[in-house]
């Protein structure tokens, strides 16, 4: 791996994000949307927003890196421009890192829009740490980045990796805890929420809302969730083949 | 002994590309049962044949992108596709493998960085393939025949000793074809070696030597000038169908 050919892809997939303002302009405002929708469904019940607002704060870069990410690495395998770049000094580990890179930089902007816009226009009250609850954030963005790009693997065209949304995203956000608490879930359901990434995602988004410092708990949350990153990576690089049939 | 050998070893520094009893299956199919040839160094060969004949497997075997059953293929005397190789081989792909969504310096820049060549270059392999005017137009925006010379810009990034050109002149207009064509002889007078594929027999006559593909075979390996006195033949498309013909008797 090179720090070098890392920061040129992530230049090169900025640049990309660049020429194309509608997905730009996507990515950062529909989160601040659905989480003003959110706002107001429960306009009646503050309680009910302060509660679910930490977990949707961590699911929608997730759910929105996800879908960005296996469409942009699928255009890089569909175009031929992958096969050409496997055919230059790059490592597959290369590519990954810097599209990873480049993803995690508009997750940051994306994370730090719809967080000022919950605490402050919105009102969502929380109980911990601003900054913890951004970083929770950030690195579930990460964590949709990272599976995107492996998953795209697995897609041989845009409509095959647009389903795995609701075959892959839906189960995991059924199951994380935000429609019911995961400990009354039958048994089967918690040990299948208990080895999905997405559920210590949003029980670290939880916790870090819910009380000032780092608690044991979050700190595991917050390692599973990073270990799942260089572990989808590593995955994802191995997809890729210099040789092909 | 030591003077054959040495002979062998000479000729293995003259060419620039050897392929030995080379089986490649593509779903199912041997697309190239056995075939053996060679590209002598610092030539522009062509390598020609009807679509379906196996050009483009042959040349992602010598880029080293192809999975081969068995057989040898080696470049500038190391294996297909190793490292060493991946700063010395430009390749151009059949479609145009470059990001529509940046413009074409943006394209060759990025391309500069991971061949660890000079930025300066980018500007130069712009004005190589003659886009100019167009470098800071986004390839969506270009033409067809544009968009073929931005794929060739970027393999001409960090001066590679082997171009393999994947049918670049499809689709061209005649002056354009004629202007591309010059282009490949400078480069091959600048030391490096050219296979061009095409399906345009017409196209034969600027290259230095010929390989003729049919069904996976190689039908004959020979200078144009070989190749019509072989057949008795004046023009090479004649000169093709010949050969099919008299491979066919045999």
């Amino acid at each position: 791996m090179s720090t070098r050919r890392v920061l040129a892809t992530t230049r090169r997939v900025l640049r990309q994000l660049r020429h194309d303002p509608r997905t730009i302009a996507l990515m950062l405002v529909v989160p601040c949307v659905l989480m003003t929708l959110l706002r107001f469904l429960y306009d009646g019940q503050p309680l009910v927003f302060d509660h679910i607002g930490p977990m949707l704060l961590a699911l929608f870069p997730f759910t929105v890196m996800f879908v960005v990410t296996s469409v942009a690495m699928l255009r890089e395998r569909t175009s031929g421009t992958l096969e050409r770049l496997l055919t230059t000094p790059v490592a597959k580990a290369d590519l990954l890192a810097g599209y990873a890179l480049a993803f995690g930089l508009v997750a940051l902007v994306q994370v730090a829009l719809v967080t000022t816009l919950s605490l402050g226009l919105l009102g969502l009250q929380i109980q911990g740490s601003v900054a913890l609850l951004a970083l929770v954030a950030v690195v579930d963005a990460l964590l949709g980045t990272a599976l995107g790009l492996f998953l795209s693997a697995f897609a041989n065209s845009e409509f095959q990796a647009v389903q795995f949304l609701p075959a892959f995203v839906l189960p995991q956000l059924l199951l994380c805890g935000l429609l019911a608490p995961r400990d009354q879930m039958a048994t089967a359901l918690r040990y299948l929420s208990d080895v999905m990434p997405m559920s210590y995602a949003v029980d670290g988004a939880t916790r870090a809302a819910g009380s000032a410092g780092v608690s044991g708990a979050l700190l595991v949350d917050l390692v599973v969730v990073c270990a799942c990153v260089p572990v989808a990576l590593g995955l994802g690089a191995a997809t890729l083949r210099r040789r092909t049939p | 002994m030591t003077g054959q050998f040495s002979a062998c070893r000479i000729q293995r520094m003259l060419n620039c590309i050897e392929v030995e009893h080379l089986r490649v299956v593509r779903g199912g199919r041997p697309v190239l049962p056995d075939l053996s040839c060679a590209v002598a160094a610092g030539t522009v060969t062509g390598l020609l044949g009807p679509s379906g004949s196996g050009k483009t497997t042959l040349i992602r075997a010598i880029v080293g992108v192809q999975q081969v059953v068995s057989g040898r293929v080696s470049v500038l005397g190391e294996p297909a596709g190793s490292a060493a190789l991946r700063t010395q081989v430009g390749y151009v792909t059949q479609a145009p493998s470059v990001y529509s969504d940046l413009t074409v310096r943006e394209n060759l820049a990025y391309l500069a960085v991971i061949l660890a060549a000079s930025p300066e270059s980018v500007s130069e392999v712009i004005s190589t393939v003659a886009l100019t005017d167009q470098a800071d137009a986004q390839v969506s925006r270009l033409s067809g025949g544009q968009k073929a010379r931005v794929s060739l810009a970027a393999a001409l990034i960090g001066g590679p000793r082997l171009l393999v050109l994947d049918e670049p002149t499809v689709g061209l207009d005649p002056v354009l074809r004629e202007e591309l064509w010059s282009l490949f002889h400078r480069l091959a007078a600048q030391g490096a070696t050219l296979l061009v594929s095409s399906h345009v027999m017409e196209e034969a006559d600027r290259c230095q030597r010929l390989l003729l593909l049919r069904e996976g075979r190689l039908l004959a390996d020979a200078t144009p000038d070989e190749l019509r006195e072989r057949t008795g033949a004046d023009d090479l498309d004649q000169a093709f169908l010949r050969l099919i013909q008299s491979g066919e008797a045999a």
